[in-house]
């Protein structure tokens, strides 16, 4: 029995397959932490397209203000010691 | 190593990789053609012996309860990890935190905001076993508006709250908690981690026996955690500000 | 294309493995790590779907409706919270690093001296 995927299950993996390299090749820390939040977006989209409503908010929360706050933090962290 | 050599390697790894998981990918079950029986059974069983509407909570606070008990622990190690690491090297005296808002608006709709987001937070937390949400997700709603308080009105009037003293004792209580509940099973002669209360009424705040006590202890122990987490990397960051370091 | 959501989540993890080995910023291979969890998750969920079904959530909803997998759902969603406690974990031993060796490129961090 083959399942076929909807229409947006397949557009959404398709962002996410996309998303993961732009990450991976972005260069630019702060560069990074924005393409990092784009990914995580596509990833809640996900979860909630594949019926996992908790696993998107547990997402959600996570990346709206934990990821960002302490990688910019360590970014600029970084930054201020090398000068 | 060199960055060739490991570049090379690597990509030696990663085509024999990248084939196993292909083989193994098309080997999988058919994408919706679920076979394991512990979701149907769960789906089944769940609401009616539990009386919530939320399976996804009753899993992880009853039925894998052990589970999540491994993972607050994970947490609570990961956190004094940090905890030890950032207050290493040398301090000095610690200046006063700088105040950089200058923007009024920023900090009137922020201090508005701050009331919602962590009304939200409670709520994702108490209705945890009814509809979405639960005990993770609010306790990192409520730790992400208490940021908010921080980072957008004054660092130095609200940090005190926040400081260790008072965020401790609150994880402590919340990972403790977890466990006094389980042990409560325990002391009398059930597994450890078995339900004790009854049951409830189908579908409302008051069912699921113990689940919403796991649930708020998990809570507790997630938002104290995280706080603690976030006010350290805060002070890494707002305190060298202050100190002329500007870039 | 059933076997799509699988070849997704392999893509995910391989090319999470390729941003930790050319990585030349620590918090850029710190981050590469979080997107090689990622895929985890991504394979987790795409195994416990069920054709045609709804979240595993019945609050208003008749009881018996086909529904996804919720053990996967759970073992995902707490890892994902945990996950930023071990990042910022992985963040402050890369601070501590680039204080000792002054540089947050991995290929110049020489041997650690004891």
């Amino acid at each position: 029995m083959v399942a076929t995927l909807a229409p947006l299950q397949v557009t959404i993996l398709a962002l996410v397959a996309a998303g993961a390299p732009l990450v991976a090749l972005s260069r630019d820390p702060v560069r990074m932490v924005v393409v990092n939040s784009f990914y995580n977006w596509a990833l809640v989209i996900l979860f909630v397209v594949f019926g996992a409503p908790d696993v998107a908010l547990s997402m959600l929360v996570v990346g709206s203000v934990g990821y960002p706050l302490i990688l910019l933090v360590a970014i600029a962290r970084s930054r201020r010691r090398t000068q | 190593m060199t960055r060739t050599v490991r570049i090379g390697l690597f990509s030696a790894a990663a085509v024999v990789l990248a084939i196993l998981l292909c083989w193994t990918a098309v080997d999988l079950p058919d994408f919706g053609n679920y076979r394991g029986p512990y979701g149907g059974l769960l789906n089944h069983v769940a609401p009616a012996e539990r009386h919530v509407t939320e399976v996804v909570t009753a899993t992880v606070f009853d039925y894998r309860g052990f589970d999540t008990l491994g993972e607050e622990l994970i947490l609570f190690t990961a956190v004094a990890g940090v905890v030890l690491l950032l207050e290493q090297g040398e301090r000095g005296e610690r200046p006063e935190p700088s105040e950089s808002i200058g923007s009024d608006a920023v900090r009137v709709l922020g201090a508005l905001a701050v009331g919602a987001a962590v009304l939200v937070g409670l709520w994702l937390t108490a209705f945890g076993y009814v509809t979405p949400g639960g005990g993770f997700q609010g306790g990192v709603a409520i730790a992400s508006g208490i940021v908010l308080l921080w980072v957008a009105t004054s660092l130095r009037v609200w940090g005190p709250f926040g400081s260790d003293s008072i965020l401790d004792p609150l994880e402590g209580v919340g990972a403790g908690g977890y466990i006094v509940i389980g042990l409560a099973a325990l002391a009398s002669g059930l597994p450890f981690l078995t339900n004790l209360f009854g049951p409830g009424r189908y579908g409302t705040l008051q069912s699921g026996g113990s689940i919403p006590f796991l649930n708020w202890a998990a809570a507790l122990e997630v938002t104290a955690a995280l706080l603690i987490l976030f006010s350290k990397f805060l002070e890494e960051y707002v305190v060298p500000l202050a100190a002329g370091d500007e870039r | 294309m059933s076997v799509l959501p699988y070849l997704v989540a392999a893509w995910i993890c391989l090319v999470g493995l390729y941003g930790i080995v050319t990585s030349r910023h620590l918090v850029h291979l710190a981050l590469c790590l979080t997107i090689t969890q990622s895929s985890t998750y991504v394979l987790l969920l795409a195994i416990g779907y069920v054709k045609g079904g709804g979240p595993p959530i019945f609050k208003g909803v008749k009881l018996g409706t086909t529904a996804v997998d919720p053990v996967v759902q759970a073992l995902t969603l707490t890892d994902i919270v945990v996950s930023v406690a071990v990042l910022a974990l992985i963040l402050a031993l890369a601070l501590d690093v680039h204080e000792r060796a002054g540089t947050m490129d991995p290929d110049e961090i020489a041997e650690l001296k004891g």
